[in-house]
This record gives C-alpha cells, structure tokens and sequence, in this order.
C-alpha cells in the first residue's frame, strides 16, 4: 500500500449525545491534494484532530504514512504538518521568532529547509521583527503555514486555512498548495468554500458528520443527475416560492441573485416556466440551462435521505 | 536537549513582553514586603494616651513619668475633669485613659491601697489589652521598686522571650510573606501560562509537535523557579536589610528549602493547569485555593494551636506550614537541617506525588 498516505476506516466519534463523525471511511494517496467541503458542523475539524492524534476515535481506525494514530502517534508527530483552524500562534513573539520556535521543536533550522518555505515566507520576510498578533488575516495565514511546514512533513492538514482571508489571498493559497502538492507533499484541506473544491485533486463532500461522496470535482459535477435551470427575476423572494409550487420542480435554491431550478429529464420545458412565470405578475424574467457545479451537487446529495442507522 | 532550550527561551519572551507579568513577579514581592513591613504591625510604639490626676503629688506624678518614658505612650492631653473622658475617647485618638483618685498619695501612705483606673479603647480588642497589659505592668513595677526596703518576701519573675527579644512583628511575617509569594508566584504564573496555551490553541500545535509532556511541562516551569528563586533572594535581602531579620542559620540550606518549596509550588501549579482549561478558571483555583489557605492555615497570621480540631487538620495538608516551619527554625533558632528533616520530607513528600499526579494527568491529546 505504499501508494496510500492517509487510510480512514469506519471512523466513528461522538460527543455526549452528537454524533460528530459516523462512519467514515477513506483513502488519499501521496502526493494527493485532497479537500473535505462542507458546512460548519459536518466534522471536518473533529476529523482532522484525529487523523493529527490530538483526537481519538470511538470506533475504526486510521493510519498516517502507514502509522497506526493510535498506537504510533509520535511517528506520526514527526511527520505531519498541521494548521489549525483557528489561529494559534504565539502573538507575543515575532514573525521571526515564531518560526525559529516551530523549526526548533521539530529539531530543524529554519535555513534548513528554508527552499521548502521560500515562496511563502518571503511574502512575509519584510515583517519578520512584527509581532504575530499584529499581523493581517492574509500574513497570519502565511506564517501558520510556514511554521506548519518548517519541518518538511510527509503530510500537511489544513484545517479552514482560507476562512476569514480576502479573496485575493485565498487565490494565492491555493497557488501556494499547487506548488507544494508539486514537492510531493501530501495535503489535506477541509473548507466550507464550495468553489475551492474544484482547486482539488478529489473532494470528499461532507455533511452532518458523514461523507457523502468522494470523487474528482469534475465527476462530481458530471454525475449530477439532473437538469438544471437558472432563473432571474426582479422579485426573488416569492419567485423562489413559486418555482417551488411548479409542477415537476424538484428542488429550487437561491445562487447569488437568481433562483436554481432542478428538475427530472423532459419535466419542464423552459417556454412553459417563462409564461407561468409572468402570467404571475414577475417582469424581466429570465432563465437559461446551466451545468451543474459543485455547490448544486452538494445541496442535491443533502436532499437524498441518509441511510437508516444500523 | 536543543528543542527544549529553544522552548525555555520562548518561555522567555512570553515573560519578559509582559510588563504586567513582570509587575507581579519582582514588584509584587517587594510592595508586599514593604506593606506588612510598615503597616500590619501589631507592635506597640508611641500610644497616646489621657491623664486625668486630680491629685497632683509625688507618687502619681513618678507614676505617670514612668509610663511615659516607657517608649510606648506619648501625652495626649492632661484632663482636667472627669466629664472629659468620654470625648476625648470619642475623637479617637486616644487609645488609653489614666484616671488616679483624689489624694493617691495621702492615701496609699494611710491605708496602703490607692486606686488608679486605667480605660482602655477596646474598639480594636488586641490593641486595648495589650496597652492596659503595659501600663499595669509598668505601674506594678513602679510599686515592687517602691517597696523594694520594707517587704520581706517577693517573687520576681525574670521573663526572657527566646528567638525573638523584642517581640517583633517581623519575624512572624517575613517567614510567612515568603510562603505565600513563592506560592502564589509559582502555581498561579505556571498555571496560566499553560491555561493560556491551551486558550490560544498553541496547546494543540505543541502536541502535534515531537515535544515529550515531560518536556513541555519542564520547559514551563524552568523559567519560574528561576524567577521565584531570585523573588525569594529578594524577600529575604529586604526583610534583612530594612527590617533587620536575621538569618541564623546556614544560608545554603535556606535556599535549598525554598528551591524545593517553589518546586512544590510549581508542581502544583501544573497540577492546575492539568485539570483546568481556561486561565480564568485556574486564576480563581490558585487565588482560593491556594492563597487563602496559605494565609489563614498555615499558621502564617494565626496560630495552629488555637484552631477548632478539624481545621487543625486541614492545616496539617497545608505545605506553605512546613516550609514557614523550616524557615523559621532556620532564620531565627539557626538550626541546621537535623531539626528540620521531617518537615523537610514532607515537602518532598508533596512535591512528588503533585509532579507525578501532573505528568499522568497531562494529556497526550486533546480533551
């Protein structure tokens, strides 16, 4: 299995009555750069805090770099990079010697593998003597993954890395990852962003603590098993609910400022829609048929029901 | 061994960037010092106090001579009626009144007994009795050396208070002031820091890091014996130095008391930290259960002996009592370890099993 990094099996873990992860199970291989979308509360923190060790699982297991989590958690301690969500550097100390801290519990240096860090680091170098805390969303975020990856790891978790920061530097980010993923390094992101999750190798899309399917962002799009039509007009709010009392509808969500319609193959003929749609009183109507992406498909796997516990 | 210097030296910068940090570890000892020192002093000097003598002859006028060349009353005012008592006392600043009879010396020479009233301010209880306790004393002395020639048979006690001569209110509290800065210092300081951590979530961060607990946990406390080593330096140069307590002793073994005492503190302190995860939460632990304990258990302010048995009880688990034990014996009787070895052990007893109660209780993990 040396083509696996990180092995899920049956991961189950709850707290008190929460049900936090049920029955996870999965695979990423090296050099993969991985991705868990899904909203707050679907368990991608609590996940990661187990594949990291800080966590242990109530039921299954899982292997880091073929390192039981259990059983060998200082092995993988030496190996893994980990970012998490929220930002938990020391703010006292500066950019410089936050670094330097992180190099030296993992017994390096920061010139050591300074190559690895360069492209990022850099962007920051001219604040090195800044303290931590006085640092913007963008420049905290660079120096996390910085001291995440002083040690060279085998696999980086990034926990939210892109929650809070500017569009512009979650763009960067991602750029940053791309270059890493190229060193060999394998990575695990989880974001609540849906359109970051075409940045990744393969998505596993996440809900309610379970995974509701893992594929490629294109296979996931592609196997979206319905007809999709995006609907504008001037009054979004009772459109949404008229779309829905329209024959044939099978579900309608707001996108931005028009209406998603998803309905089964030949229920709805666009003309058809168009005159109902006025007839109701809704002017500048217009609608067109879209491709399904990731967003759509996440919100169609939430209306399968889930499967009856065991 | 590079990975835990580079983790002392954060320990460090954390200390040192934080004035309010600094404020409590080296000003703290020295106002605390200085406050007992001056102003919790329950010695008698210079009490001002009231006559009244209507009488105005040789006796009561030696008499009242006597109390006030004793050091520890100053005149007031001379009444000149009895009707001025009450609100000379009203006003509050005199603590003590003298009333004599009419012709004291008249009488005393006729009949042998004279009367001398002697009204004390017992508002504060201590202060008033220990005044009345002087004056009596002085005026019963005045009489022995009175009728030193013509008594036959007297009996004269020779008081000499041992340790402490002068009965001075320092050498109670420096002892004590020690036990509870180092105690407050060490746990509260340790117990924070690493309740911070686990607040910021660097906690996390260290756990994935390849740092051993023992490491984490030794590297905490390393930079806080080193400072509480230097507060107690402070405390004990202080008290010498403005207050004059002695050090009879050897010196090497006071400092190697109190190492082991900030040990015991800093255990303890982790302790706290171990099963708390908020700074506020082990703020208040370290504050009432450790501070108040310190100051009213440990025989510090009050003295064991006189406490309802089961409280005597809870004393006897109190640390801060053993370590204000030891350093008494050694500062004031100059003992050396011999008469200090039992308490001694116990210390080490309770450093032992805090330090092994922390390192199993730390986790590995998060929650």
């Amino acid at each position: 299995m040396h083509s696996v990094s990180v092995h899920a099996e049956n991961l189950t873990k709850r707290f008190g009555e929460t049900l936090a992860l049920d029955n996870i199970s999965f695979d990423v291989g090296k050099g993969e750069l991985f991705g868990f979308i899904g909203p707050d509360g679907a368990g991608k923190t609590t996940l990661f805090r187990i594949l990291t060790t800080l966590l242990l699982t109530d039921t299954g297991s899982c292997t880091v770099e073929g390192f039981d989590v259990v059983k060998n958690y200082k092995n993988i301690r030496n190996i893994c990079g980990y970012m998490p969500g929220k930002f938990s550097l020391y703010q006292d100390l500066t950019v410089e010697e936050n670094l330097n801290f992180f190099a030296t519990i993992f017994g390096t240096t920061i010139r050591e593998n300074y190559d690895l860090i360069k492209d990022i680091y850099q962007q920051i170098e001219p604040f090195k003597t800044r303290k931590a805390g006085k640092l913007s969303g963008g420049m905290k975020q660079k120096l996390a993954l910085s001291c995440a990856l002083i040690h060279k790891p085998d696999v980086l978790f990034l926990d939210e890395p892109t929650t809070g920061v500017d569009a512009v530097s979650r763009l960067e980010f991602w750029e940053m990852l791309k270059r890493l993923k190229s060193v060999g390094i394998t990575i695990l992101v989880s974001t609540p962003y849906m359109d970051e999750a075409s940045l990744c190798d393969r998505v596993a899309l996440m809900q309610d603590g379970r995974i509701m399917s893992i594929s490629t962002p294109r296979e996931v799009t592609g196997n979206y098993p319905l007809n999709l039509l995006s609907v504008k007009a001037g009054d979004i709010y009772n459109l949404l609910g008229e779309l829905r009392d329209y024959p044939g509808v099978y579900s309608v969500y707001a996108f931005g400022q028009s209406a998603h319609v998803a309905f089964r193959d030949g229920d709805i003929d666009k003309g058809n829609l168009s005159e109902f749609l006025i007839k109701k009183n809704h002017t500048s109507v217009e609608i067109t048929a879209i491709k399904a992406n990731i967003e759509d498909c996440f919100m169609e796997l939430m209306n399968v029901p889930s499967p009856a516990p065991l | 061994m590079k990975r835990f210097r580079g983790f002392v030296i954060k320990e460090f910068y954390h200390i040192f960037r934080d004035y309010r940090t600094l404020l409590i570890l080296f000003g703290m000892p020295a106002v605390q010092l200085l406050l007992f020192g001056y102003v919790l002093t329950n010695e008698i000097k210079d009490a001002k106090i009231a006559i009244y003598d209507p009488s105005k002859d040789v006796v009561t006028r030696k008499i009242s001579e006597k109390i006030l060349s004793s050091g520890y009353f100053i005149l007031e005012k001379n009444l000149n009626t009895v009707a001025e008592i009450d609100p000379v006392f009203r006003q509050g600043e005199v603590k003590l009144a003298l009333i004599f009879e009419p012709d004291f010396a008249k009488k005393l020479e006729k009949s042998g007994t004279a009367h001398v009233q002697i009204i004390g301010d017992a508002s504060d209880p201590n202060t008033a009795n220990m005044l009345v306790n002087y004056a009596s004393g002085i005026i019963s002395n005045f009489l022995v050396s009175m009728n030193s020639e013509n008594v036959p048979m007297q009996i004269v006690p020779e008081v000499r208070m041992m340790y402490n001569g002068e009965l001075k209110g320092v050498y109670m509290f420096v002892p004590g002031l020690m036990a509870m800065l180092l105690m407050l210092i060490s746990a509260l300081m340790t117990s924070l820091s690493i309740t911070r951590e686990k607040e910021l979530g660097t906690m996390e961060l260290l756990l994935v890091s390849p740092l051993r607990p023992a490491q984490v946990i030794i590297g905490k406390v390393f930079p806080y014996v080193f400072l509480s080593f230097i507060d107690a330096c402070i405390i004990l140069g202080l008290g010498n130095a403005v207050f004059g307590m002695p050090i009879r002793g050897s010196v090497a073994l006071l400092l190697l008391e109190s190492f082991l005492y900030i040990t015991m503190a800093l255990s303890l302190g982790i302790l706290i930290s171990s099963i708390t995860s908020s700074q506020q939460v082990a703020m208040m632990l370290s504050l009432v259960a450790l501070m108040l304990p310190t100051i009213l258990l440990s025989g510090f302010i009050f003295p064991v002996e006189n406490m309802p048995g089961i409280l005597q009880v809870f004393c006897h688990i109190m640390p801060p009592k053993y370590y204000i034990t030891i350093i008494k014996s050694i500062m004031l009787q100059g003992n050396g370890l011999e008469y200090v070895w039992r308490e001694t052990l116990i210390l080490i007893g309770f450093t032992s099993v805090f330090l092994l109660l922390s390192i199993k209780k730390f986790n590995v993990r998060l929650a």
